[in-house]
């Protein structure tokens, strides 16, 4: 069976070596950044324990640096961002409502439980 | 019929018409849709370990304490193995990307040798993840120790400074030995709780005592409260750390130690903690082999040059996706295992 579809559109994504080139150098510059915010992100763990009183702001930059890193990688080796925009956020809207909602409804339940379990006994 | 439509449409906007949604292909758009399907799994199971954080009772393991030894060099390297590990699994999912753009110029030679470049990576991160898993249950030379008033504490530092085999067996002669070689023998001792005086016997009959030192970085950290040392996070060191460790070890009472980890229980924290670090980086490691397993196809298929007479390494890009999606899971599993 022919596949024409398939043709199609992979032949719409084909580039030339000037285009090549640019696209590899913005692939090692992510390689760079992605190294390097792992890299810091290990040299503070060492530094700052979880007894360390600025534990809070530093677990909750662990989490946005985790989400840059996401971003990166979505974005630039997954190509979302040169997918079309409609293709993008349905991708992404949906998960993002979900896993907030579960995020949300997860920990806050965990919490409760916490609390009656302190309460009354495991 | 109600009627017919008044205006002809032209033939090129329509699916059937060459025309794919999101002018993506119906097999990157079904790769996509996958892919966030099991972003979501994933995602549930992160949560869900959350959760379980969240209403544990006891103290929860850190991931620097956990994880702080490297191959050959042993421990007081924390975080570092897995970093390496994060730095292997980014490195691979670069040459994967550079595979794919290699694909859009139809060069065959740069397709293969990123494509090789990215196995051996996924290979390099499947066998780090096999001595982490052997490390993890395993565990370490201390274990967590059962005080004798019904705290539990992880120790660190050294104590165990070597062994003397008093009288011989048919497995160990008479002479001084290296903690290693009999450590396994006297760590099933102290779990059957047939230590004396620092003094046991092995399977082959010898008679074996160790000798230990006091050293003032030995040290006793309370992990569950007991009815002296009632509070968690509480810091035991020196003398007194020493004559705790060697009072719960020659007790004669069974399993005052726990040693590693298993799915029942681990020396690291809640059992829970075991149960989804074996779980959720299972499920990942099992990814990462398939993921490692369909790119060994998908070489083949490069090598063969299937792909550069349909005209398009589009297969390569699929694989790729997939590949990036198990390196982008591990962002997250190592942020909310190790780091925080």
């Amino acid at each position: 069976m022919e596949r024409d579809d398939v043709i199609e559109y992979s032949l719409d994504t084909h580039h030339d070596e000037a285009h090549g080139k640019k696209l590899r150098k913005k692939i090692w510059q992510v390689t760079a950044i992605l190294t390097v915010i792992t890299a810091f992100e290990v040299g503070t763990g060492i530094v700052f324990k979880q007894s360390s009183e600025y534990w809070q702001v530093i677990k909750w930059m662990f989490i946005c640096l985790t989400l840059v890193k996401a971003a990166y990688i979505v974005l630039v080796f997954m190509h979302l961002g040169d997918e079309k925009k409609t293709l993008k956020y349905i991708i992404l809207v949906p998960y993002f409502i979900f896993v907030l909602y579960l995020i949300f409804i997860s920990l806050w339940e965990g919490k409760a439980i916490d609390a009656a379990l302190k309460l009354y006994g495991a | 019929m109600a009627g017919h439509a008044t205006n002809q449409i032209d033939a090129s906007s329509l699916w059937g018409g060459k025309v794919s949604p999101f002018s993506t292909s119906y097999g990157k758009l079904m790769m996509w849709f996958f892919l966030v399907s099991d972003a979501l799994t994933f995602g549930g199971l992160l949560i869900a370990y959350g959760f379980t954080r969240h209403d544990a009772q006891i103290s929860w393991p850190i991931g620097e304490e956990t994880f702080n030894s490297l191959p050959f060099l042993g421990h007081g390297y924390p975080l570092i193995y897995v970093a390496l590990m994060t730095f292997i699994l980014i490195v691979s999912s670069v040459t994967m990307v550079l595979a794919v753009e290699a694909g859009h110029r139809m060069d065959r030679k740069g397709v293969t040798k990123w494509m090789i470049a990215t196995i051996i990576g996924g290979f390099f991160f499947l066998g780090s993840q096999a001595w982490e898993w052997s490390h993890f249950i395993h565990g370490s030379e201390y274990g967590k120790v059962e005080l004798a008033d019904g705290s539990k504490a992880t120790v660190s530092g050294h104590s165990f400074e070597n062994f003397t085999v008093t009288k011989s067996g048919h497995d160990f002669k008479k002479g001084t030995y290296e903690t290693e070689e009999l450590l396994h023998d006297f760590h099933h001792a102290i779990l059957a709780g047939k230590v004396k005086d620092n003094t046991f016997t092995t399977h082959g009959g010898a008679v074996v005592k160790l000798n230990s030192k006091v050293d003032e970085h030995f040290k006793l950290i309370i992990k569950e409260p007991g009815s002296k040392f009632s509070k968690v996070g509480k810091a035991i060191f020196g003398a007194e750390a020493n004559k705790l460790y060697y009072e719960a070890i020659n007790s004669g009472t069974k399993n005052r130690v726990t040693y590693g980890a298993n799915l029942t229980s681990n020396e690291y924290g809640p059992a829970q903690y075991g149960q989804f670090f074996f779980f959720i980086t299972g499920f990942h490691g099992f990814h990462v082999f398939s993921g490692v397993m369909i790119n060994i196809i998908i070489f083949f298929g490069v090598l063969r040059g299937v792909y550069h007479k349909r005209g398009h390494y589009e297969m390569v890009e699929k694989t790729g996706l997939y590949w990036h999606f198990v390196d982008l899971v591990w962002v997250f599993v190592f942020t909310f295992f190790y780091l925080v």
